[in-house]
C-alpha cells in the first residue's frame, strides 16, 4: 500500500460536546479513539479536561503498542480569539469551563500518520475534501 | 488514634526528608541531562544515559536520598526521571538517526510503554520540574497537557528552560507562556546557571 493510500478513508467528524457530555472519562476516550482509529479527524466542540487529555495520550500509547499501523495522534486545542498571548489564562479558564463542558474551544484530534501527510503536502487535503 | 498520629507525623517527616521530585516534559528536552547533573554533583553517580535520539529514557529511573546543600541549607530528594511524553511514536523517525529497523521498532515499543509508565507516576509526585527545550515553541499541546494536569492535581511546579546555550533559545517566551510559574533558564549540558536553579529548587520544595 502506497503512502497516499493511507489518505483514502480520511474524513472529518464534527462532535458536539453534548454527544459525550454524559460519558465517563473512559467512555469519552474510547469514543474518540475508535473514531481516530477509523481514520477520522475528530473536531470536538469544547475541550477535554486535563486528566482526560492525559488519559487520551495514555490509551493512545497502549493502542500504538498493539496496532501495527497506528502511530499515535495529533492533538490541538483551538481557542477563540487565538494567538499565544494570555495562553495561561485561557488554559486556566479552559480547565474551569471544561468541568462543566462549557467552552468555546475546538479540540482537534486526528491520526498522526494522516496529519503527517497533510503537513508534507497540504494540497492533498483539498483533493480529499473536494 | 495511633494510626492518625502516625499518619500525620509520618507524612510530615516524609515531606521534609525525602521529597519526590519528578522530571517531566517532552522527549529530548534534557530531563535526564539535568537529573544527571544534579545526581552527579551530590551522589557522584548519574541516573541514566543521554542521547540525541529521542526517547532514550524509556523507563522511569530513580535516585534515592540525593542530599543537596546550597547556601547553608540542606535538602533530601528522591529524584524520579521519567520518559518524555508524546502523543505519537513512529519507528520510522528513529531510522533517520541510523538505527536498524528492528532496533527502531523495539525503541518505539519501549517508548510507548515508557510514556504510559510516566503518566501513571504523575499522582505520586510531591513536586515536578518540567524541563522544556528553550529553543522550541513552548505552546505545544503536550506541554499544555502536562502543566494542565499538574495544575489540576495541585502539584508544585518549577519550569527549567533548558538549552539556553543554543542560539535559538528564548527563555522569555517560556516565561510569557507560563507566567504563574517560576522559570529558570539553564544549560544542563554546560552546567550554566545552576546556582539560580538550586535557589528555585529550594523555593519549590517549600511549597510541598
Amino acid at each position: 500500500m502506497g503512502k497516499s493510500n493511507k489518505f483514502k478513508g480520511f474524513s472529518l467528524h464534527i462532535m458536539p460536546f453534548s454527544e459525550i457530555r454524559e460519558y465517563t472519562i473512559t467512555e469519552r476516550v474510547k469514543k474518540i479513539l475508535s473514531l481516530v482509529l477509523g481514520n477520522k479527524i475528530v473536531i470536538l466542540q469544547g475541550r477535554l479536561r486535563p486528566e482526560e487529555e492525559i488519559r487520551l495520550i495514555e490509551d493512545t500509547m497502549a493502542m500504538v503498542d498493539h496496532i501495527k499501523t497506528f502511530k499515535g495522534i495529533e492533538l490541538a486545542v483551538v481557542e477563540p480569539n487565538g494567538g499565544e498571548a494570555g495562553f495561561f489564562l485561557r488554559m486556566r479558564r479552559g480547565i474551569a469551563h471544561s468541568l462543566t463542558g462549557e467552552s468555546n474551544s475546538l479540540t482537534v484530534i486526528g491520526p498522526a500518520s494522516i496529519v503527517k501527510e497533510i503537513k508534507k503536502d497540504p494540497s492533498k487535503i483539498e483533493v480529499f475534501l473536494g | 488514634m495511633l494510626k492518625i498520629f502516625s499518619r500525620f507525623f509520618g507524612g510530615f517527616f516524609r515531606r521534609k526528608s525525602n521529597i519526590k521530585i519528578g522530571f517531566y516534559g517532552p522527549p529530548n528536552a534534557g530531563k535526564t541531562s539535568l537529573a544527571n547533573l544534579i545526581c552527579k554533583d551530590w551522589t557522584g553517580e548519574e541516573i541514566g544515559s543521554v542521547s540525541e535520539i529521542p526517547h532514550e529514557t524509556r523507563e522511569v529511573q530513580f535516585k534515592e536520598k540525593v542530599e543537596i546543600e546550597h547556601k547553608g541549607k540542606k535538602l533530601s530528594l528522591k529524584i524520579v526521571d521519567t520518559p518524555g511524553i508524546a502523543t505519537k511514536i513512529d519507528y520510522e523517525d528513529f531510522l533517520r538517526y541510523g538505527l536498524a529497523k528492528q532496533e527502531a521498532k523495539r525503541r518505539a515499543k519501549e517508548a510507548t510503554q515508557g510514556i504510559i509508565e510516566a503518566i501513571k507516576w504523575l499522582d505520586d509526585m510531591d513536586a515536578v520540574i518540567v524541563v522544556l527545550d528553550a529553543s522550541e515553541n513552548p505552546y505545544s499541546q503536550v506541554n499544555i497537557t502536562i502543566i494542565g494536569n499538574l495544575l489540576a492535581r495541585k502539584i508544585p511546579v518549577l519550569i527549567a528552560a533548558n538549552k539556553i546555550d543554543l542560539r535559538k533559545a528564548d527563555v522569555k517566551k517560556i516565561e510569557a507562556a507560563f507566567p504563574e510559574y517560576d522559570v529558570v533558564g539553564i544549560s544542563a549540558r554546560k552546567s550554566t546557571n545552576m546556582d539560580e536553579f538550586y535557589d528555585a529548587l529550594f523555593k519549590l520544595t517549600k511549597k510541598v
